[in-house]
Order: C-alpha cells, then structure tokens, then sequence
C-alpha cells in the first residue's frame, strides 16, 4: 500500500533549494482517436527543485501542455491515456497512487494556473467563492474564514479594493485582474509546485510584464518550483532559471536560461532564436522555420525534427538522436551538437 | 493543395518549403467548408441515412400513392368496400385489413399519407419563407421595425398552438373570402391554420439567429468594404443564420403532420371523406379492444413519419455545429 | 432590475390586448351564428333572436364589442354564456381541476424528467444514456394523442391499473394517468435538454480547473456543472407549465377530465363564443406572466445577464 505523503507536515525549511520537488521520467502520452493513435508526449524527462523556475517551451502541438496535465492527473481520459514513464512528488510515484491521494495533492501541494481565466472561472460563483473553496475543501475552513482568506489573497496578487471586489463575478473582471485572480486560487494554499500553462498568452504586452513580474515576487516569496508552460521565448527569458525545449513530445534540448539564448545546442532552438525579430535586422527579411509541427499521429522517423531542419542529413532520417550531455546541467537531442554549438561563436 | 504528408519520411527534402495543410492532428488536405465538413459528417451518420431512407419512402408514397397500392382509396366508385368485411383483422391479400365500411385499410393508409406529408411541407415551407422575411428584416434593422414585428410575433405566439387552431378551424366553415371561394375544411384551410400559428417560432429563431450574426466581425468587414444592406443580408448573414431555422424547420415538418392528426382526430381538422391518419385513429377510438389494427397501422406510420423527421433534424444540428468535431 | 421589470409589463400590455382581440375576432367575426346554433332546428321567433342579439351586443361592431368586453373584465365580468351559465361560474369549476393536472404533470416532468437527464448526461455512452435516448425519441415522435388513448387502453382497460377516465377516484389515482400522458413530451424535451446541457459543461474549462483543484467528484459535477446546465433547463421549465395548460386541451379530452381544455373544445363546437374567450384570456395571462418570470428568473441565475 502507497504511503499517503499528502498529510505529511512540509519540512521546515523550505528555502533548502537542492530539494528535488518533482520528477519526470521517460513520460509517455497518447491519444486514441477513432481515426488514429496520437502520440502527444514521447519519453518527456525533466526534474524540478524547490525555488526553480523551469520553462517548458514549444510551438503548438509539441506537447508541453498535455505533459503538465498528465502531471496534474487531470487528463482526459479517455481518449488520454498514460502508457509509460513515472511522476514523482517528493519521491513518490503519482501514477501509481490511488486517486484520493491524488485529489489531495492536487491544488493543495501542487496547483495549476490556466491560461484562459475567463473559460477557466466558474462564471456563476463569485471570485471570493471559488477561492475561499479552495480553503473548505481542504482544509474544512468555515465559509465567513474562507472569506475573509480570500480577499487576503486577492490583496496579495495586487488586487486594489480587494475586499470589495472578492463578492464579483469573474466576467467583471479585466483580463489582467482575472488571470491575478486564478494565480490567487492556485496559490492560496501555498502549494509546493505551481504549473503556469500560457499565463499569458491571452493578454496584452503591458499585462503580460506585470503578470511574469507578479508570478516571480510570489515564488521568492514562498519559494515553490514553478513550472512555466509557454512558447513565447521573451517572456522565458526574465523569469526562467532552465529551459526545456519541446518538440513532438519530447525535450530537444535542456539547458540553463543564459546558455540557451548565448548558445543554443540545437537547430530548433537555433532557430527559434533566429526567428526573434531585432532592431538591428531591419531591411531584412524575416528568418523563419520553414514547414509545419508534424502530425502527432505520424511522427516522423528518426529525428522529428529533420523534415524542417537546415543541417539535416542521411543519418537524421533513420536515427534516433539520444539524449546527450553537451555540459554540465546541458543535454542536447540532434546528431551534429556540436556543430550547432560551433556555429555560434 | 498537396496531399503530402509533411511528415512523410521519403519526401524530405532539406529546407523545402511544403505546401500540404497545416493541421495538427489532421490528415491530408480536404476542402474544409462548413457545408462540406456537415455533408461528410451526414453521409456517415446512420441516422441521417436511416431518417433519409424514410422521408423519401413517405414521400414516394404521397407523391405516388398509386405505386404502393393497386386500389384508388379515394375514388369513391372503384374502391371495393363490402360491408360484410367490415374491421376484418389483416389477411395475405389485405395486409391491413379492413375499416368499419370494411375498405381495404392498406390502401387508406397508403392514401393517408398524401394529405398529411403535403401540409406537414407546406406549412412549414410557408413558415420558413416567412421567418426568412420577418426574421431578417427583424433581426437586420432593430430599432421600430423590431419592435413591431416582435410584438406582433408575441401576439401570435400568445395563443397556444391547438387553442387557436380549434378556434380557427372552427369557426372558418364556410367564409367567403373575396366573395371568390367558400372555404371548407380541407386540406388548404388546415394549412392556413397552421400556418398562422405556427411561424412564430421560427421567426423568433430567424431573429436571434440574425441578431448574433449582424455583429459578427465579418459583417462589420464586408460593411466596411461598402457592402449595401441587402448585399450584406443576403450573401453574407443569411446563410450563417439560416441553420438554427433549417434544423428546427425539419424537426417542425414532423411536428406539424402530428398536429394535424391531433386536429383531425379531435374532429376540427380534416373531415371526412378526405383520408387522413389523424381521422382514421379518430374513428378507430369506439372499436380499440375489437380491432387493434385500426389504430396500429396508421399509428406506426404516423410516428415513424414524425420519427424520421426528428432523427434527420438531430442529425442536421450535429452535422453543423462545430463544438462536436 | 426594476426598470426592466417595468418595461417588459408595458410590452406585455399591448400584447395582452393584442392576443385577446385576435382571439375575440376568431370567435365573433367569423361566421356562425351562436344564436341561432343555440336553437338547434328549431325555428326561433324572430323576437326572441333580436333580443338574444342585442343583449350579447352581437350587432355591435367587433370592435366596439371587443371595447365592451374589455371593459366589463376589468370589472372582474367575464360575461354570461349563451345558455344563460356565468362565465366565471363555469371557469371557477374547470380551472382548479386543470390547474390540479397540471401542476401533476410538472412535478412528474421535472422530477423523471431531470433524474433521467442527469444521469444520462453522466453517463454518455452507457446503456442508460442510450435507453433515455431512445425512450425519449419515441416519446416525442408518437404523437400525444395516439399515446394517451394507447396508454388508456392498455393501462385502464387492460389491465386495470388506472381509472379509465372521469375524476371519480379524486386526487392522485384519477389524475396519475393523465398527468403521465401531458407530461410525457415535455418529459422528454426535458430530460435530453438536460442531458446535453450536462455534456457540454462537463467538458467546459471551469470544470478543467475545479479537477485541478483537487475538489472530489461529487463536487465538480454536483455544485459546479450542476448550476450551470440547470440554467437552460429551467428557462425551459418555466414556459412549459404554460404550454401544459394549453396541451391540456387533448389529454382532458381523451380522459374525459372536466377541466378547462375540454370545457373549451366543447364551447368551441357549442360556439360559446365567451366561455371560448374567457378560458383563452387567461391561458394567456398566466402564459405571458410565465415568460416574464423565466426572463427574471435567468437574471437570477447566471450573473452575465444585465439589465438594462
């Protein structure tokens, strides 16, 4: 029988950074479909510390938000289904839990902010409700404590009137304010991970800032691990500590933030990087990735990436690349790393 | 539009540009228009092919009642009806054996069919064609216009349905219109009827359909590239609106064949000699326990017809709304 | 709030006004003499007639027949039939009867109607959601009338499980039947409304997010999707308890239940012309009084609705 670690007391010194929080290895997803199967995650490994912020980054269809629900437990299932890999919080291995374990770690210990705040809110239920459930639920707190807890976090995410504002509905909210108030919900019970999907994707540039801004004081301030879902590179650049990057769901290349945009190890985030417009690039044209995301159902062989890839060659079509270290902390998924690191000097 | 798989192995070619669809999840390159997309989703849908099937049956029996029985139900001199056979139980030759008059009860519900599909089509067919009218005028200009025609509507809409029927057709025996026709309770008064109580509902639906697509931002675009008023509600908001009121018009088609057996039965509808399945289960009412059949056959074919009208309405709505892909 | 309460009762002023005098027209201005009916096929002295006439105002012009009748049901007189029977006599002994039926029918409708939904609509795809499908597609398509006179035979004379028509078991064996058989469309609108609407919510984000915030199951669906799905369906319930009244009409009829439906079919074909009228005033009152409660009752319930 699984150890219930969810009632465990949190150590009391939460500021111990080497702590490793969460681990993922070799996690696999697919989706069956009555047309086909669709294999969104295809052996995803990373790990998260306490005080990290990791950025999982990616374009559409490469996987990074599916892995987080996997993580969450919230997948649909079916058509979604887990075949292989582990999670593990704090050491245990999430997948094999039961699910009333599960429920409790969720929102509780680890806790997910969506991206769209206005689909994600409960349009009926006022905002102080919804947050003050999160405090009912878990921790059997009366309605008039929860209450008052809510508009306690609604003043801590920056909300101004907080008090009054804690009786509205979310649609009375702006964009900002609404997605300030799912952060207040996912952190009101001072979780140990947050996963951010797109926080904010659905907003505006200025929002966005205050936003990222918002998120990194929070996480000083309660040191948890953030997990920072995006495919937007220049919000990952100010907030991140590491970076993943996903294509066809798996991690192409891992490396420390100022590694990465010094010198990527990997054609795709080559070019990601490349395809950034800058000031001093002006009159040129744009550089862009040639080709498309390739379909989940049909990846193709060897190195997904190769259809789209400027360095590709024979062995690319055929050959799996591993997984190799390129430094220390640094891992890199193409058969010519070197090359691509080469490049950059 | 190529068909090619960008993920296809052996057509990679370093840094070339492809020209298949970009679809995550997708396969290949289909024309994907609504229209199209619904069609194909229909065409699978055994459902839609089973309802189809039974419309066009019925309606091949309305049309050409004369295919499916030997004997002419309504012509009063050649159809055999032996008293002496009177609500005779179903034999190999009289598959449904026979009413009090003791006629071929095959044949009349065969006959039957004609008087109700064609009202159930035409009375909705009117209805249609006034929500189209009413509905977009309605919907497009707002303001005093709107506010007319939705009272109007509410007026309409006040009376419950069968309530004014009755009344109608019960007061309607014999008025002179133009001092031309005297109408009897036939087949074109029960349409009037319906007709009359009946387009509200869609009309209503027309208008809320148009209201949201008046706002659309597509409209607002062909406005700005000077699109006249008409321009706009014909090609552009019209065939976006018009699919709530194709749905429930099919549904309605169904609905309205039930409510004209219901009037028949209670007497206000058709009346004898038409034939009609409303009337025949209207007459079957004093003999239940005796003859079975007599409410049977034309019960089943009546709730099939109702049934298929549905089924192909469901199957409508979900071939077009997107949110079920 | 209240400046719209107050402007949909002034929208609901000339639509009364309208719908009683459409239907006041039906019955008067169109032809048939409701004396002369009254005679049968005996010949009727030409005095008697005349008087007949001149006491229902019946050589008034329709409108100002229509302006006195108004006036007269603002003073709470509905009017005398033409047997000599006061309106009001008439409709205070049939309404109750009908208004018992179909309160029966309602709490019938909502109460298998939801239950069946519901659990449908939790578990799509089961032999359950499929049997609610399927039942309720039949239900809908056998027409209301094939149904109760089926349901009739089968469950009164057959089996004698149920009265088969008349009031004589009183409240609720005598009603029961009955109050299935108008129910049993609006059962099944009701049902696969609510099913589909539990659907579509179970798959929103919000319920995404109530999962991943660790709530049990019964919660997410019970609180969140619940209040939710319940919106359209009580829109729903409410314009149906008007029609139920209206549907009334055939039921009663098959039945033989005195109330108000068939008091109306009968004083159509009798051309009581103000019984018709005072029956069919106040369907309409109570219908257009339905509306306006749902219209508010929406407000309630989803917080997006504003009004201006």
């Amino acid at each position: 029988m699984a150890i219930d670690i969810s009632d465990r007391p949190l150590p009391a010194d939460r500021e111990d950074s080497s702590r490793l929080l969460l681990e993922v290895d070799n996690l696999h997803v697919e989706f069956r479909t009555r047309d086909a199967v669709v294999k969104a995650v295809n052996g995803l490994t990373y790990s998260l510390s306490s005080g990290e912020t990791l950025a999982i980054l990616g374009e559409s269809g490469s996987g990074k938000s599916v892995s987080a629900q996997a993580v969450m437990g919230i997948l649909d299932s079916p058509p979604g289904f887990v075949t292989n890999g582990t999670i593990r919080y704090r050491g245990e291995n999430m997948l094999t839990m039961p699910e009333d374990q599960r429920r409790k770690i969720r929102g509780r210990r680890i806790a997910m902010i969506f991206q769209d705040a206005l689909s994600s809110l409960n349009p009926v239920f006022t905002v102080g409700d919804q947050i003050g459930e999160m405090f009912r639920v878990h921790l059997g707190m009366s309605k008039k404590d929860s209450r008052v807890k809510a508009a306690e976090l609604l003043d801590r995410v920056r909300i101004p009137s907080a008090k009054d504002r804690v009786k509205d509905y979310p649609h009375q909210f702006s964009g900002g304010m609404r997605q300030r108030v799912m952060i207040a919900m996912a952190l009101s019970l001072d979780p140990e991970i947050v996963i951010a999907d797109e926080p904010t994707t659905a907003l505006d540039v200025t929002v966005q800032a205050q936003i990222m801004k918002l998120l990194s004081d929070l996480q000083q301030e309660m040191s948890m691990g953030l997990i920072l879902i995006t495919h937007d590179l220049g919000v990952v650049a100010d907030v991140a500590d590491r970076i993943e990057v996903m294509y066809a769901g798996r991690v192409v290349e891992e490396a420390d933030v100022g590694d990465i945009y010094a010198r990527p190890a990997h054609p795709y985030t080559e070019a990601l990087l490349k395809s950034i417009p800058r000031v001093d690039m002006k009159g040129q044209a744009l550089s862009t990735i040639p080709g498309t995301p390739p379909n989940l159902a049909r990846i193709p062989a060897g190195c997904a990436f190769h259809p789209r890839c400027h360095r590709a060659q024979a062995i690319c079509a055929t050959d799996e690349p591993e997984f190799a270290q390129v430094a220390l902390g640094r891992r890199s998924r193409c058969h010519f790393w070197p090359e691509v690191l080469d490049d950059q000097r | 539009m190529s068909d090619r798989d960008i993920g296809d192995p052996d057509s990679a070619t370093p840094g070339a540009t492809s020209t298949a669809t970009a679809q995550v999840g997708g396969f290949g390159g289909r024309q994907a228009s609504l229209t199209a997309d619904a069609w194909r989703e229909l065409r699978r849908n055994p459902l839609f092919i089973f309802a189809s099937a039974v419309i066009v049956l019925m309606l091949a029996i309305a049309i050409f009642p004369g295919l499916f029985s030997g004997v002419d139900a309504t012509n009063k001199r050649e159809f055999p009806c032996l008293l002496s056979n009177t609500v005779g139980t179903p034999t190999a030759d009289h598959w449904f054996g026979f009413d009090l008059q003791g006629c071929d009860y095959y044949s009349r519900v065969i006959y039957g069919a004609r008087p109700s599909i064609t009202i159930g089509v035409v009375v909705v067919g009117l209805s249609v064609l006034i929500a189209l009218l009413l509905g977009t005028l309605s919907g497009f200009y707002g303001g005093f216009l709107d506010t007319l025609l939705s009272r109007v509507t509410d007026v309409f809409f006040g009376i419950p349905f069968i309530l004014g029927a009755i009344v109608f057709l019960s007061a309607i025996q014999g008025v002179e219109v133009l001092g031309l026709i005297t109408l009897e309770r036939g087949v074109t008064t029960v349409i009037i009827a319906l007709t009359i109580f009946g387009w509200t509902t869609l009309t209503r639906l027309m208008r809320s359909s148009v209201l949201s697509a008046r706002d659309m931002d597509y409209v607002q675009a062909a406005r700005a590239l000077g699109a006249s008023n008409r321009r706009l509600m014909i090609r552009h908001i019209l065939p976006n609106a018009i699919t709530p009121v194709v749905v429930y018009g099919t549904v309605s088609v169904g609905l309205i064949i039930a409510a004209e057996a219901a009037l028949s039965f209670l007497g206000v509808g058709l009346q004898t000699p038409a034939i009609s399945w409303g009337l025949m289960i209207s007459e079957s009412q004093n003999r239940i326990q005796s003859a079975p059949h007599l409410l049977l056959f034309p019960g089943l074919f009546l709730s099939v017809t109702v049934l298929a009208f549905l089924m192909l309405g469901d199957a409508v709505r979900d071939a077009f709304d997107p949110k079920l892909r | 709030m209240g400046r719209y309460v107050a402007r949909r009762m002034l929208q609901i002023i000339p639509v009364f006004f309208g719908t009683t005098f459409l239907i006041f027209a039906m019955v008067f201005a169109l032809p048939g003499d409701p004396i002369r009916a009254l005679a049968g096929d005996k010949p009727q002295p030409p005095a008697v007639t005349i008087a007949l006439r001149d006491r229902y105002n019946l050589d008034d012009p329709l409108l100002v027949q229509y302006g006195k009748y108004i006036w007269n049901l603002f003073q709470f007189d509905l009017g005398t039939s033409f047997r000599g029977r006061e309106v009001s006599d008439i409709m205070s002994e049939t309404w109750p009867v009908t208004v018992k039926l179909a309160l029966t029918a309602f709490v019938i409708e909502i109460v298998i109607g939801l239950l069946a939904g519901v659990l449908a609509g939790l578990r799509r795809g089961s032999f359950l959601d499929n049997l609610v499908l399927i039942s309720t597609t039949l239900v809908v398509s056998v027409p209301v009338f094939v149904l109760g006179f089926t349901a009739q035979i089968l469950l009164g004379v057959q089996w004698r499980i149920f009265p088969v028509a008349g009031l004589s078991d009183g409240w609720p064996r005598s009603y029961i039947l009955p109050a299935v058989v108008l129910a049993s469309i609006s059962l099944a609108y009701l049902a696969r409304l609510t099913r589909t609407s539990l659907t579509e919510n179970l798959r929103s984000d919000y319920v995404r997010t109530a999962v991943a915030k660790g709530l049990p199951r019964w919660r997410v669906v019970g609180v969140h999707t619940l209040r939710n799905s319940l919106i359209p369906v009580v829109t729903l319930l409410g314009v149906d308890l008007g029609s139920l009244m209206g549907g009334a009409i055939i039921t009663e009829g098959i039945f033989n239940i005195p109330g108000v439906g068939r008091q109306v079919f009968n004083s159509v074909r009798t051309q009581e012309g103000f019984v018709v009228v005072g029956i069919s005033t106040v369907l309409v009152l109570v219908y257009l009084f339905a509306n306006l409660i749902v219209d508010l009752l929406y407000g309630v319930l989803d917080p997006r609705i504003r009004y201006e």
